[in-house]
């Protein structure tokens, strides 16, 4: 047995410890903060995995502003816990479902043991079409080129959501402000991390947006950084959240669709197809719809986790 | 046995501990983590399959690795609607359960907005 495999081992066995933990704990709050380490760990599974792109995803996502969201939704239903723990199931239901975990379990372990040798892949065919798009990251071409469809859509879902949200709020606040859980001590070490972070936070988040035309990184990986300095200096109570009726926020968060979608349908008159470039543009092309994109998906994230409209702004 | 196969059956195992937590966890926030446990299953299934496809010196097949961060922005978005639509309901009945027969204990509802 070599080495890297002794620590693939040892990762899986902590992972799948912390997920069975996640899923038994009594306390909704503890099962939360298992299930935030459960996302760094996978982190490392990625690493281990040499997806690099997809590690940048999970650690500021699954890692990051997921902990954010559970974290504040379990802190406001505390009080809900001694009701909900009456609710408990039968011993009948809970074996049935052991019972179809294991099944389904099973399946996909004889489904992963019998995958086709040699893998189907289609690195080759990234490949060979890679000096046309101008970028270096074969994931990025792929997501801003090959599949630009795919990310455009992924956009809208972003939005949709956010508008999902939005629209729980109560009449009389609509329009209003999201507001964030805070902890206003503002000598507390949370204000104090909270303007010592930024500065370094956003030059990274920045960073890896722009470096992911050439190597692993990218625009949401970045707005995911960035989204989540904003929230902290909001959740330190150094700043606020705007109202979602004003005009330069709405503009912003439909900006970036909709100069992908332009883009992509003047593609149909200079290169004759949807979402395909022109000789020699890919590249200018892409980076204007990564750079549109960046700031909806800032903001739409970060309004994403704080949820719907609370209050009136002050007049 | 190699480190993508590992993970495979790692994977296999996460999808059915997050299944066994989605039905028995009568907390509505529960069941939400016990979906996104199903969901970060499946990734990682999907990225062993991206790992296998490792060819032409790319250290994965770069299309599967595209469509994860694609689910792992959508999955993030679905669960902050589902978190939203939940806190939604305790802001109405004072209360998160499932069980349609439970009456409300309290109500934080302001009535004219009712």
């Amino acid at each position: 047995m070599t080495l890297a495999l002794a620590v693939d081992i040892g990762l899986a066995l902590l992972i799948l410890a912390i997920a069975a933990w996640t899923i038994a704990v009594r306390d909704t709050f503890a099962s939360v903060i298992g299930f935030v380490t459960y996302g760094l760990l996978l982190t490392l599974v990625w690493v281990r995995l040499a997806l690099p792109d997809v590690a940048l995803t999970e650690a500021a996502m699954g890692g990051g502003l997921t902990g954010i969201l559970l974290i504040g939704a379990a802190a406001q239903l505390r009080r809900t816990e001694a009701t909900v723990r009456t609710e408990r199931l039968g011993i009948l239901t809970r074996t049935l479902a052991a019972v179809l975990s294991v099944a389904v379990t099973l399946a996909l372990s004889i489904c992963v043991l019998n995958l086709p040798d040699p893998a189907p892949t289609l690195a080759p065919a990234a490949a060979a079409n890679l000096d046309t798009t101008g970028v270096g990251n074969p994931v990025t071409a792929v997501l801003l080129a090959y599949r630009a469809m795919d990310t455009l859509l992924e956009a809208i879902v972003v939005l949709l959501a956010l508008f999902g949200v939005w629209s729980l709020a109560h009449d009389r606040v609509w329009g209003g402000c999201p507001k964030l859980r805070t902890q206003a001590d503002s000598e507390g070490i949370l204000a104090y991390f909270a303007r010592l972070l930024p500065p370094i936070g956003i030059i990274v988040g920045i960073y890896i947006f722009w470096i992911g035309a050439d190597f692993p990184g990218g625009k949401f990986q970045g707005a995911t950084i960035l989204a989540t300095m904003w929230l902290l200096v909001i959740g330190a109570g150094l700043a606020y959240l705007p109202p979602i009726s004003r005009a330069w926020l709405r503009i912003l968060l439909v900006a970036g669709p909709l100069v992908f979608m332009v883009i992509g349908f003047v593609g149909l008159v200079t290169a004759g197809a949807v979402f395909a470039y022109p000789d020699g543009y890919a590249k200018p092309l892409i980076l204007a719809i990564e750079f549109a994109l960046m700031p909806t998906l800032v903001l739409a994230l970060a309004l994403l986790v704080a949820g719907a409209p609370q209050r009136m702004p002050p007049q | 046995m190699n480190g993508p196969t590992l993970f495979g059956l790692c994977a296999a195992a996460l999808i059915g501990f997050g299944l066994y937590g989605l039905i028995v966890n009568p907390q509505p926030l529960r069941k939400i983590i016990g979906f996104n446990v199903i969901g970060s299953g499946v990734f990682v299934l999907f990225g062993t399959i991206a790992r296998r496809g490792a060819a032409v010196g790319m250290g994965g097949d770069p299309v599967p690795q595209a469509l994860l961060i694609t689910g792992i922005v959508v999955a993030f978005s679905a669960t902050a609607l589902a978190v939203a639509l939940l806190l939604r309901l305790y802001d109405g009945r004072g209360l998160v359960t499932l069980d349609n027969e439970a009456a409300p204990t309290e109500t934080t509802t302001d009535p004219s907005d009712a």
